[in-house]
């Protein structure tokens, strides 16, 4: 940390100045980037006569709920008018198993990764790893075809199998860099009290993998809650996750344009990870910084 | 006895060895499958004659020549450039701007961090939805700018085909600038202390401490952030669906939309194919060259 209180030759006046002027600037830029959740949330507030009567920052005179009830229950979407709940469901019901096979067989990929080391994991691991860095749009075609073919394309289960496969390598990297900074004499003195491979993943590794499986469960979470464009290449009508659905709301043309009811929308399909990085916005930076940097 | 039980233990051992294997064998069959399989699918319907349904007839280069022919795909790769340039570019400075005014003892550095870094957390299609009603010509900014008084401000970029690629610029930087925020943030800490110590004693001041000393020891964050940046812009694509569509007609598509519409709303899998391997190439290009000196680099250092 290099900071003007430490290393400043400026005293008195002109560094209070400098002070003064560094939290204004770092004011304006919280307004820049607060405004759109602003404006969000006070459009969903208002109704459409105070919509087009008042301006974009004005706050909601009368604060109605309707837009929200509206998007939640009686929204139509395509054809379908019975709100964006059942979408939201359908990405419950998505994530949830997704998220949970994915954290549990990238734990295991990385414990036998690094403390049962075979020949040639190292080039398995990396073969994994590159999973991380295709553009999924090379692999729309096949895998539509082969869900196809498998009997669940545009069902949730179809979705689950692609974000447990793509998510794999995610959870693979995570897991592997975390228990190779775990000591292997832990595993070696278990194997000689007798301990099997299961055994020790359950009694020793697991227990000590806390952080690491928040950090994955977080990031699958909001990769897949908040992933289109699987969403759209492989799911359509009821089966649709909840960003298909919102972007089905937003975009369609009949009809007078609700905005209240797209930002109401909008906040119901962001408000989970949204949640999530309140909670728990450490471990969310950390699996950014995990999936992006390399250890 | 002793003979036994190390036959045994062997056994146990070797079994144990392979368990690791067996483990880990359905995650590999899964990735040389849905991974590698698919890329070599992809490409071999980019060289076959598909165009409604796959047909695997081999037609050599003519869907990549019909790909380079229109007008469309030349469309998207010059959106590519310019939405990537400037994304890269002004979340860079964004980012490095942020982190140092942060590391600057701040007062609820804590609340400023959360703030700068929450649209991270949010769906792309949600940002494009609440930007496209902010750069809204006739209700967002637009007529907030009118009410203030300023009749004569217009922004309509996004319903303007030579600007709305710039629209989903807007929409990317404010998502993903925080992120720069952190990756600096998290390497400015890093930096270590008694060389700013020293370089002060010498008389230096703070700007050319910085520009001098902490800004270049920091140089693989930038390295790491630019790849990040990258990968990202190559892959954009919910962002531009729910901001522009594309449009207005297809002069907002990039190279990720172009391959979506090919694939489900042309029905040209052949060309659509053909995008997609344009686009893996892109990002090997990027990619590999990184991975491969990082994962050397971590090598060498131990």
């Amino acid at each position: 940390m290099a900071d003007i209180q430490t290393y400043g030759q400026n005293s008195g006046m002109k560094h209070t100045l400098l002070r003064g002027l560094l939290y204004l600037v770092l004011i304006l830029f919280s307004v820049y980037y607060l405004f759109p959740l602003f404006v969000m949330v006070t459009t969903s507030l208002k109704s459409l006569t105070e919509i087009r009567e008042g301006s974009l920052i004005s706050l909601p005179r009368v604060v109605t709920f309707d837009a929200w009830d509206y998007a939640w229950n009686q929204a139509c979407v395509g054809v379908e008018c019975s709100g964006i709940k059942t979408f939201f469901w359908n990405s419950v019901k998505m994530a949830i198993p997704a998220v949970l096979i994915s954290t549990m067989l990238g734990a295991l990929n990385g414990y036998a990764l690094t403390k049962f080391r075979f020949r040639g994991a190292n080039i398995i691991f990396a073969m994994l790893l590159f999973g991380c860095f295709v553009p999924f749009q090379v692999v729309l075609l096949p895998m539509s075809q082969t869900l196809g073919r498998l009997g669940i394309a545009n069902s949730t289960t179809g979705l689950v199998l692609v974000h447990v496969v793509y998510g794999l390598c995610f959870t693979t990297l995570f897991f592997r860099n975390y228990y190779v900074s775990i000591p292997d004499e832990l595993v070696k003195a278990a194997t000689i009290d007798g301990a099997g491979f299961f055994t020790i993943f359950w009694r020793i590794i697991l227990p000590i993998s806390g952080p690491i499986i928040v950090v994955s469960v977080i990031w699958q979470f909001t990769q897949i809650w908040n992933d289109f464009l699987f969403g759209a290449s492989f799911s359509s009508g009821d089966s649709a996750p909840m960003t298909v659905a919102l972007n089905n709301i937003v975009n369609t043309t009949t009809g007078v344009k609700q905005y209240n009811v797209d930002m109401a929308s909008a906040l119901l399909t962001g408000l989970p990870t949204l949640l999530v990085y309140i909670l728990a916005g450490k471990y969310f930076v950390r699996g950014l910084t995990a999936g992006s940097v390399k250890g | 006895m002793g003979a036994s039980s190390s036959t045994e233990s062997n056994l146990m051992a070797s079994l144990q060895r392979n368990l690791s294997k067996i483990v880990v064998a359905p995650s590999f069959a899964a990735s040389l499958f849905f991974v590698y399989g698919f890329i070599l699918w992809t490409a071999w319907m980019a060289f076959s004659k598909s165009r409604m349904m796959p047909v695997y007839d081999w037609a050599g280069l003519r869907q990549y020549e019909r790909l380079w022919q229109m007008e469309r795909w030349h469309v998207a790769i010059e959106n590519l450039l310019i939405f990537g340039g400037l994304f890269i570019v002004i979340c860079l400075f964004l980012g490095c701007l942020l982190a140092v005014l942060l590391d600057q003892r701040i007062r609820a550095e804590g609340v400023l961090r959360t703030v700068f870094l929450y649209p991270m957390a949010l769906s792309f299609i949600v940002t494009g939805t609440v930007w496209k009603w902010i750069l809204n010509p006739g209700l967002g900014l637009e007529k907030m700018m009118h009410d203030l008084g300023w009749a004569s401000f217009k922004f309509d970029w996004l319903v303007n085909s030579d600007f709305a690629i710039y629209t989903v610029v807007i929409a990317a930087v404010w998502q993903a600038s925080g992120f720069v925020m952190a990756m600096f943030l998290a390497a400015l800490r890093g930096v270590d202390q008694d060389i700013i110590r020293a370089a002060y004693m010498d008389g230096a001041s703070l700007p050319r401490i910085y520009f001098g000393i902490i800004i270049p020891s920091i140089r693989p964050v930038f390295l790491s952030a630019i790849v990040v940046l990258a990968h990202l812009a190559v892959k954009s694509f919910d962002l531009v669906i729910a901001l522009t569509g594309g449009g207005p007609g297809y002069s907002s598509d990039l190279p990720a939309t172009f391959m979506y519409t090919m694939a489900f709303q042309r029905n040209q899998l052949g060309i659509s194919a053909a995008s997609a391997m344009m686009m893996l190439a892109t990002v090997m290009a990027i990619i590999v060259p990184y991975l491969y000196s990082e994962l050397r680099g971590g090598k060498k250092n131990g």
